[in-house]
């Protein structure tokens, strides 16, 4: 595919774009595959397997090793990724970004390496209820080693999260404000900057977690002023095991090392070992280098269709889907805060998320049922778990249809 | 609708999902096990009341799941009791063979031919988990545990 020619193809072409995904012209149980589990990982491209295709066939060996040409091609591979995804995040520098195997032990990293050092017993962290699991569990691992306190901050019925009352849930013992960009399963965009503003304010960092807000709009961390940023790279049309901390130089200073090992030290002898800067530091051992290429070639590939044309492209089909699904008898949306992405959990009254998942897969529709590891926004919602339909920058009008067909087929099934 | 939810959604298990028998809590259980299945978050309890001769004579569940889930723990309550523990034991060992789509030929004519309905499930591998929970947790129950997890 030619990435330019996406920039220039207007107005935009959905199913041009479907054809550089291989995996959606199958069927599944002799049905077209209607693939709506966006959220939970997004389809390749050919453009990102080629790209590590053609790396791991013609440039590969270790990195930040040999003094051998291929170790050397392959190194400026790997920093290239790494100045790629700085840009895609407007970073101020491309040190701040660092490798790791996804958005969970990007979290996990500033838990361990930021946050533990800091923490006496009593030291608050303030958090949502809409938090995924990633970024609930690294913070009760605190509470229960160093006796941290949990802060949580309730979302309103249309499950929106006032700025206000992170404000308020922080207090002079608080060290850290944990915070979703997008949540996976409501789809609320929270209003980032704001709550960093209000966080600075009282002079504490704000982690976001933007494995799904990284996805749908652009991501400016220096206009946001964002204190660390995680992402995950399978989410974003790039393979698996390879993820992203952004975390602004200032803090990554005083960061302790998490895994030890190879290239992330800078002197080891038989007494005594120091570390190397960062992001090496916190990069021990072989990364994912092959992923790392696949990655840029992902947000290449994001950047030349159009973050702003994706985005609206997922706009109109969600908003499309939750109109219609409302329109259907005993179907209820959780979720309908005013800005929000294209994430639609919803239930079908009297039909548990599986149920309802499992017929709908007979239909070819893929969409997760279940707590989405966030059982504390299902406790919040007082339901057992939700259908969730996420869009992707391939998804059309036509698969819209066929959620809705399906799900009345799940009424038909139920009585 | 498609042959294979049919079989999965028959009649019967859409009743037992919407009437479950035997629901609720029993005061006097001997033998009490949740079991819990985390892909999902559904969780069944299962109350047993064993007399000093092993025999199973009283049984009751509570809990939330998906229609599968709360019809196989409903079907299981019907047929526990005033069997022994042994004969439950293998009613289950029938159970777990019917639901993965092999031939429960140590089920007598009569149980098989009541558990037929929940043979559906074998064209679903993803929702097995969902028929076995409620028997993994009676098993608990009677081995004196208090909790099963499938996973």
């Amino acid at each position: 595919m030619n990435v330019e020619s996406r920039i220039q193809s207007s107005p935009y072409d959905a199913a041009a774009l479907r054809r550089d995904f291989p995996i959606l012209a199958r069927e599944v149980h002799g049905k077209k595959l209607v693939y709506l589990d966006n959220a939970a990982s997004a389809q390749k491209p050919n453009y990102v397997l080629d790209a590590m295709n053609t790396f791991a066939t013609s440039e590969y060996a270790n990195v930040h090793r040999g003094v051998h040409y291929l170790s050397g091609a392959a190194t400026e591979r790997y920093e290239e990724a790494r100045v790629r995804v700085q840009k895609f995040l407007n970073a101020g520098h491309s040190d701040e970004i660092i490798f790791t195997r996804g958005g969970t032990e990007a979290m996990n990293l500033v838990s361990y390496a930021y946050l533990a050092p800091l923490i006496q017993p009593g030291d608050e962290i303030v958090l949502t209820v809409m938090e995924h699991h990633s970024n609930i569990v690294p913070w009760h691992f605190l509470r229960e080693r160093q006796g941290a306190v949990l802060k949580w901050v309730e979302v309103s019925d249309l499950g929106e999260l006032d700025p206000a009352d992170v404000a308020k849930a922080i207090g002079p013992k608080t060290k850290l404000v944990a915070i979703s960009h997008m949540s996976n399963v409501l789809g609320t965009k929270t209003a980032l900057g704001e709550v960093v503003r209000l966080a600075h304010a009282k002079g504490v960092p704000v982690l976001a977690d933007g494995c799904q807000g990284a996805v749908h709009g652009v991501v400016d961390v220096q206009a946001l002023d964002v204190d660390f940023y995680a992402l995950t790279g399978h989410k974003l049309y790039g393979p698996t095991g390879i993820g992203v901390l952004y975390a602004k130089r200032k803090h990554l200073k005083g960061m302790r090392p998490f895994l030890g090992g190879g290239e992330m030290i800078r002197e080891v002898t038989k007494e005594n070992v120091t570390y190397a800067d960062a992001p090496m530091r916190f990069e021990a051992g072989t990364p994912a280098i092959i992923e790392a290429v696949g990655l840029a070639a992902a947000l290449d590939y994001i950047d030349g269709v159009g973050r702003e044309r994706i985005e609206a492209h997922e706009q109109s089909l969600a908003r499309m889907a939750a109109k219609r699904l409302k329109e259907l008898n005993g179907v209820r949306i959780i979720g309908e805060a005013r800005d929000k992405g294209p994430i639609i959990s919803f239930e079908a009254i009297g039909i548990h998320a599986h149920d309802l998942a499992t017929i709908l897969d007979r239909e070819g529709v893929a969409v997760r049922g279940g707590h989405h590891c966030a059982q504390p926004l299902m406790e919040r919602f007082n339901v057992s778990g939700t259908a969730r339909a996420s869009f992707a920058l391939y998804n059309t009008p036509a698969e819209v249809d066929a959620l809705i067909a399906a799900v009345q087929e799940a009424r038909k099934v139920f009585g | 609708m498609d042959q294979g939810l049919r079989e999965l959604y028959q009649e019967i298990i859409l009743d037992h999902s919407r009437h479950p028998r035997h629901f609720g809590a029993l005061a006097d259980a001997s033998h009490v096990a949740e079991g819990f299945n985390p892909l999902c978050g559904d969780k069944v309890k299962i109350y047993l009341r064993v007399d000093a001769n092993d025999r199973i004579k009283d049984v009751s569940f509570e809990g939330r799941g998906c229609a599968i889930s709360v019809a196989s723990a409903s079907l299981m309550t019907e047929m526990l009791k005033g069997r022994s523990v042994a004969e439950a034991e293998e009613l289950m060992g029938g159970f777990l063979l019917l639901v993965k789509g092999e031939d429960a030929q140590t089920l007598d004519e009569d149980d098989r031919e009541r558990l037929e309905v929940m043979a559906g499930v074998s064209a679903f591998p993803m929702r097995v988990k969902c028929a076995t929970l409620a028997w993994h947790a009676m098993k608990a129950a009677l081995d004196g545990q208090v909790k099963a997890r499938t996973e």
